[in-house]
């Protein structure tokens, strides 16, 4: 055994010890989490959860409200900024070549993508909270929607240049003019991995709390108008937990149960979604 | 130099210069394209041979940096101008590259795809033409049951003489292969020779080819370029047997720098 063999034998055996302790240090973390999620959250799950409103304290009650609000408020808010991810993120991909805009857009796109979310709360409380002159459930969507679209803008932007130059030359050589080379072939080419950019930025919202707390603020009834304050799983679990009620509190460990499922769940869904197939040229 | 020896150009190339920037690719080179013949162009890697090749549909443009001056007339129209209509060239002019690119959709699409750009056919047309394509690219026999299936489930043969159906499903003119068989097997090599045999009843075939045995093979009139200069071009007998530069010989007798 030559000893060169030996140290780098030693130095390997160093370095795989090293990941997989910062591995397990990491999990630890999560699994505590998810465990300390499940303790206390998994007694709350029920019907009366899902078929209840936030209750006032000392009274029985579920999270209905706040679940329809939620929904409502990230519907609004992909259906706003997905549009406007794409056809940025195609700018930037297609034609983002040439020229000083669209490197300024990218960096701006991405200072916004690491923009505190409490700021977004805040700039839309200001532009339209304010002028409107009362909390209100589209407040919680535009503020989404601005959280959502640097995250689709640079995910549509990514999975585009995965396209092969090659493939956009073939469609361009049948004689077929840049705006169907790109909606009938690259966007095709790459419309799984655009999906799971806009299940991602779903997920990402779903969690988000400070910028719905200037913006939809919060319900204790039930709200189906966006005009109003609205309910919000992020915002009730904060208040919920906030507060010296112990039934306040079980609801508010259900809530964050609820909303790590449904963010694994998309996170899940867009994996599955990404593998199935991605342009292999 | 070859007024005589081209008899009914279809395309003629005039003092073209190319530039990738500032690197001059292409210098000077003029040549004539005859009608419904195989025209090969070989020579080292970088000699020019694809970048004269994609001035021909004028693939260049898609990339700023890149700019061609001089004269390309196809059935004497200068194709370089500025007002030439991109779009309606290269369904004149079409193209298969070195890669099989299949669209990310089904073989029958794949086809149809570069019709719809210029023809409103009806459901049963199309499917004529479809079949019509699939069968001059020999390639009807082995989907003609699948043609709901992905362009990517075929072999890589199979893709590149998908590429070559949806190329002539447009009714080109003009053909031009960019090194079509250099990512494919010697079976799949032979079947796409013999297609070029037969395509160049109708259509003008040009050729880009790293491979000397195939230009020998499948062409009519052979180019050799060399750091972006057209050393000879003549009849590929000629250039094979009893080429008139001592580079050419070089080249071809394997004896090269």
């Amino acid at each position: 055994m030559f000893p060169i063999y030996t140290r780098r034998r030693l130095i390997n055996g160093f370095n795989l010890t090293i990941s997989l302790l910062t591995m397990a240090f990491g999990l630890f973390w999560l699994i505590w989490i998810l465990f300390t999620l499940f303790k206390y959250g998994f007694g709350g799950i029920s019907m009366d959860l899902f078929t209840k409103m936030t209750p006032p304290p000392g009274s029985d009650g579920g999270l209905l409200n706040a679940i329809a609000g939620s929904l409502a408020m990230t519907v609004a808010a992909t259906l706003i900024g997905t549009p406007v991810g794409i056809l940025a993120g195609t700018y930037l991909a297609e034609f983002g070549g040439r020229g000083w805009l669209a490197p300024t857009t990218r960096f701006i796109n991405d200072i916004l993508l690491s923009a505190p979310s409490i700021v977004i709360g805040l700039f839309i409380y200001e532009i339209y909270v304010v002028k409107v002159g009362h909390f209100a459930g589209w407040g919680g969507a535009f503020a989404l929607a601005l959280i959502v679209i640097p995250v689709v803008v640079r995910t549509t932007e990514d999975m585009l240049k995965l396209v092969p130059n090659s493939l956009r030359e073939a469609a361009a050589a049948l004689g077929a003019p840049r705006w169907k080379v790109i909606t009938l072939v690259t966007w095709r080419a790459s419309k799984a991995g655009m999906m799971t950019g806009i299940l991602l930025a779903v997920a990402r919202i779903s969690g988000e709390t400070a910028p719905l707390l200037f913006t939809a603020l919060n319900n204790q009834f039930w709200s189906s108008n966006m005009n109003q304050p609205m309910a919000n799983l992020p915002v009730v679990v904060f208040q919920f937990a906030m507060s010296p009620y112990d039934d306040w509190h079980k609801l508010a460990w259900a809530g964050a149960l609820l909303i790590t499922l449904g963010v694994l769940g998309l996170n899940i869904l867009a994996r599955v979604v990404f593998r199935q197939k991605m342009p292999s040229n | 130099m070859d007024g005589q020896l081209i008899q009914n150009p279809k395309i003629q190339v005039r003092n073209l210069n190319f530039y990738y920037g500032k690197f001059h690719g292409l210098k000077n080179v003029s040549l004539n394209i005859p009608e419904k013949k195989v025209t090969a162009f070989i020579g080292p890697s970088g000699c020019g041979k694809s970048t004269l090749l994609r001035t021909f549909n004028r693939m260049y443009d898609l990339y700023p940096a890149q700019r061609a001056e001089g004269e390309i007339l196809l059935d004497g129209q200068n194709i370089l101008d500025s007002k030439q209509d991109l779009n309606k060239l290269r369904a004149k002019v079409g193209m298969v590259f070195q890669k099989p690119t299949p669209f990310p959709m089904s073989i029958y699409d794949n086809i149809a795809f570069g019709v719809k750009l210029y023809e409103r056919l009806s459901k049963r047309e199309m499917d004529e033409r479809v079949e019509w394509a699939l069968k001059k690219a020999a390639l009807w026999n082995e989907v003609k049951d699948i043609l709901g299936r992905s362009g990517n489930s075929l072999s890589g043969g199979q893709q590149q003489r998908l590429c070559i159906a949806r190329g002539i499903a447009v009714k080109p003119e003009v053909v031009l292969l960019d090194e079509p068989a250099s990512a494919l097997d010697p079976i799949s090599t032979a079947k796409i020779e013999e297609l070029i045999n037969e395509l160049k009843e109708e259509y003008t075939i040009v050729i880009v080819t790293h491979n000397m045995q195939q230009a020998a093979r499948a062409s009519d009139y052979t180019a050799f370029m060399y750091l972006g200069e057209l050393i000879e071009f003549d009849k590929t007998d000629t250039i094979f047997v009893k080429p008139s530069k001592k580079q050419t010989e070089d080249y071809i007798t394997g004896r090269f720098g």
